[in-house]
């Protein structure tokens, strides 16, 4: 089992609030923050200083190893585990194979994004202890939050509070695990 | 800079109406699933269910019978399973076009209708599925369509459309079902995070997998999202090109035309938008959404649906000109005995259903009026059924006079169709009951409020 872990969080009002908030937490040098809100804010990203998501190379391999997997499947299949000649054409006539390629790099991209993306988020995570506080569920309808893990470097109980409160954070709270 | 100039635009829009907050809109949503669904509920549930009843009772009998309980004959090899599979898995479509290609064209008006459509392509494509599933006949070996290692060292033939339509179908299944459920779960989360009984809680809490709607979590939702909605655009083209090469690379006068893929994708639009349309009419009524389903939306939705039908007046039009122009006897035959022959009947019905209905909405006042559109939307799918039903009854009469039959359904046919509906409605249903029927996440995020440079915040 993972070590226990403490969360603060507090309210903000709106999503700009929010976004003013991921600023000064990011300029203050927290690293195990997080902003949540109902709904992705656009320019969230950059005010909290993340780096692109490397979720596309995870698809594109995924992507690239079923076009390649498909090519090799059809090739074997028709050169060596049932030759079949049809009207005169040549065994390996890939022009009729395209659209199996296609499907099969469509479907493992699309799995890629899908595992990939959990996986970046180690999700399926039933179980955090955010979910303890009576609050934060809000966060699901209309509420936006800044929380921050007490494995931040800069975790201190009470300068966290504090600064928390003095960029805007209303109802902090410390969710103890 | 022009993606500025677009956010602009859609900012001077009123994408929902009645000024709702995040607040309203998750009660609103919610609160549908979280009530006791009204008497009408359990009505149509019953009813749905017992034809699901009725279709799995029909094909019991079928997998113990034989395809022969079916009308097919001996021209007319592939009856209604084809065209019921050609059909459904032509609605589906509009889900997929809804939710990926207007979404990559950012046309933020989809959010109150993606969900809905999704879930419509879902069950669509579910009951498209069965039915060349059944049509194999000898449903116990369907696994040698897939490319699995068997005892009598065979594989399938990759140069088969009829495989092509496997792998696209189930692909396309696939990535729905994934993409659909990506969507939803934000919303799970919502509904977690509200529920008060403890099933409840423990199902959605599962489901949700936990989401807490952290930006770093979002940051890879988005890309994810982002991706498979592009890679969803080719398949709303390729699934139904696929589909109509099962006729297309066959020797078959009146199905030989190069002309079939764009056809049959522009057909799958117009009868998917014309499905979306009947069902969110019923819903927005049904569940007091109308704020959500606006005016505006059915009236694009109906643009396109008067575009797509006009595209497919045009594609009629086009295979009796090129029957003509090629000089060949029996492609011209085939296109005369279509629309003069004994199936004359389901010609007319098609051209009249699909070509003429659609041009009501050329005017204002039509293309806003609920009534006209629900029942023109209705009829568009009778229409998109026969158009199907008409090209594969053109097997009925081929090259050889003396082989020339009349095929009609049997009861068992006939009851397999009226099954597919009880099955979709099923699922339909159950969605309604258990799962947000408006994207929630999205349209919050489409709301003034959710810009956070909104209201002078900087």
């Amino acid at each position: 089992m993972a070590k226990k872990m403490n969360v603060i969080i507090a309210e903000f009002e709106s999503s700009g609030s929010l976004l003013h908030a991921a600023e000064k937490m990011n300029a203050e040098g927290y690293k195990n923050y997080d902003c949540h809100s109902p709904f992705p804010i656009h320019g969230m990203d950059q005010a909290m200083g993340l780096k692109r998501s490397p979720l596309g190379y995870i698809i594109g391999f995924m992507g690239a190893s079923g076009m390649l997997g498909m090519i090799a499947l059809t090739y074997y299949t028709n050169i060596y585990g049932y030759p079949m000649v049809v009207s005169g054409k040549p065994l390996f006539s890939w022009q009729a194979f395209v659209p199996v390629i296609f499907a099969i790099t469509i479907l493992m991209s699309a799995f890629g994004a899908f595992f990939g993306m959990l996986a970046l988020n180690k999700l399926p995570r039933l179980f955090h202890p955010l979910f303890f506080s009576q609050n934060f569920g809000k966060f699901s309808d209309g509420g936006f939050f800044v929380s921050v893990e007490s494995d931040d470097p800069k975790y201190d109980e009470e300068k966290v509070k504090s600064f928390l409160s003095s960029i805007g954070g209303k109802n902090v709270e410390v969710v103890k695990d | 800079m022009s993606k500025d100039l677009t956010d602009l635009k859609v900012q001077k829009e009123v994408l929902i109406e009645g000024n709702p907050t995040f607040e309203t809109i998750t009660d609103n949503v919610s609160r549908v699933v979280e009530k006791k669904p009204g008497k009408i509920w359990y009505i149509l549930f019953t009813i749905s269910g017992s034809l699901t009843l009725m279709l799995f009772g029909i094909l019991a009998f079928l997998f113990w019978e034989g395809t022969g309980i079916w009308g097919l004959n001996n021209p007319v090899g592939w009856g209604w399973a084809i065209v019921n599979f050609v059909w459904w898995v032509g609605i589906g479509h509009a889900g997929t076009l809804i939710s990926a290609i207007l979404f990559l064209l950012r046309q933020r008006w989809r959010t109150s209708i993606n969900r809905f459509a999704e879930a419509m392509t879902i069950f669509a494509v579910i009951c498209a599925l069965l039915f060349p599933a059944i049509h194999v006949g000898r449903i116990w070996v369907i696994y040698w369509v897939f490319p699995i290692p068997n005892q009598m060292g065979m594989w399938p033939n990759f140069r088969s459309p009829l495989l092509w339509d496997t792998f696209a179908v189930s692909t396309y299944f696939t990535c729905s079902l994934l993409f659909w459920y990506v969507g939803l779960i934000p919303d799970l989360a919502t509904l977690r995070d509200r529920a008060t009984d403890k099933i409840k809680k423990i199902m959605y809490g599962i489901f949700s997998l936990g989401w807490r709607g952290g930006n770093k979590q979002w940051k890879h939702y988005e890309l994810a999202y982002l991706v498979l909605a592009g890679i969803s655009t080719p398949l709303v083209l390729s699934v139904h090109s696929i589909v109509s090469t099962d006729f297309a690379t066959s020797l078959i006068p009146g199905w030989h035309t190069t002309i079939f893929p764009p056809y049959f994708v522009a057909g799958a639009i117009f009868s998917g938008f014309a499905m979306v349309m009947t069902l969110s009419l019923i819903a927005r009524k049904a569940f007091d959404l109308e704020h959500v389903f606006t005016p505006k939306v059915l009236e694009r939705m109906n643009i396109i649906m008067l575009l797509t039908g006009t595209m497919v007046g045009y594609a009629y039009s086009m295979e009796f000109f090129i029957a003509w122009y090629s000089g060949s006897e029996v492609e011209r035959f085939a296109f005369i005995n279509r629309a003069f022959g004994p199936y004359a009947w389901a010609y007319w019905i098609m051209i009249s259903c699909n070509v003429i209905s659609p041009q009501l909405f050329w005017f204002k006042k039509l293309r806003n009026s609920i009534p006209v559109m629900f029942i023109v939307s209705i009829v568009i799918n009778i229409g998109m059924w026969f158009e199907r039903f008409v090209i594969v009854v053109t097997l009925s009469r081929d090259y050889l006079p003396s082989s020339w039959d009349y095929y009609s359904p049997t009861i068992f046919d006939i009851g397999i169709y009226i099954g597919s509906f009880g099955l979709f409605f099923t699922l339909f249903l159950l969605f309604l009951r258990y799962l947000p029927m408006v994207a929630m996440s999205e349209v919050k995020g489409v709301l003034p409020e959710a810009d956070p440079h909104h209201g002078g915040g900087h």
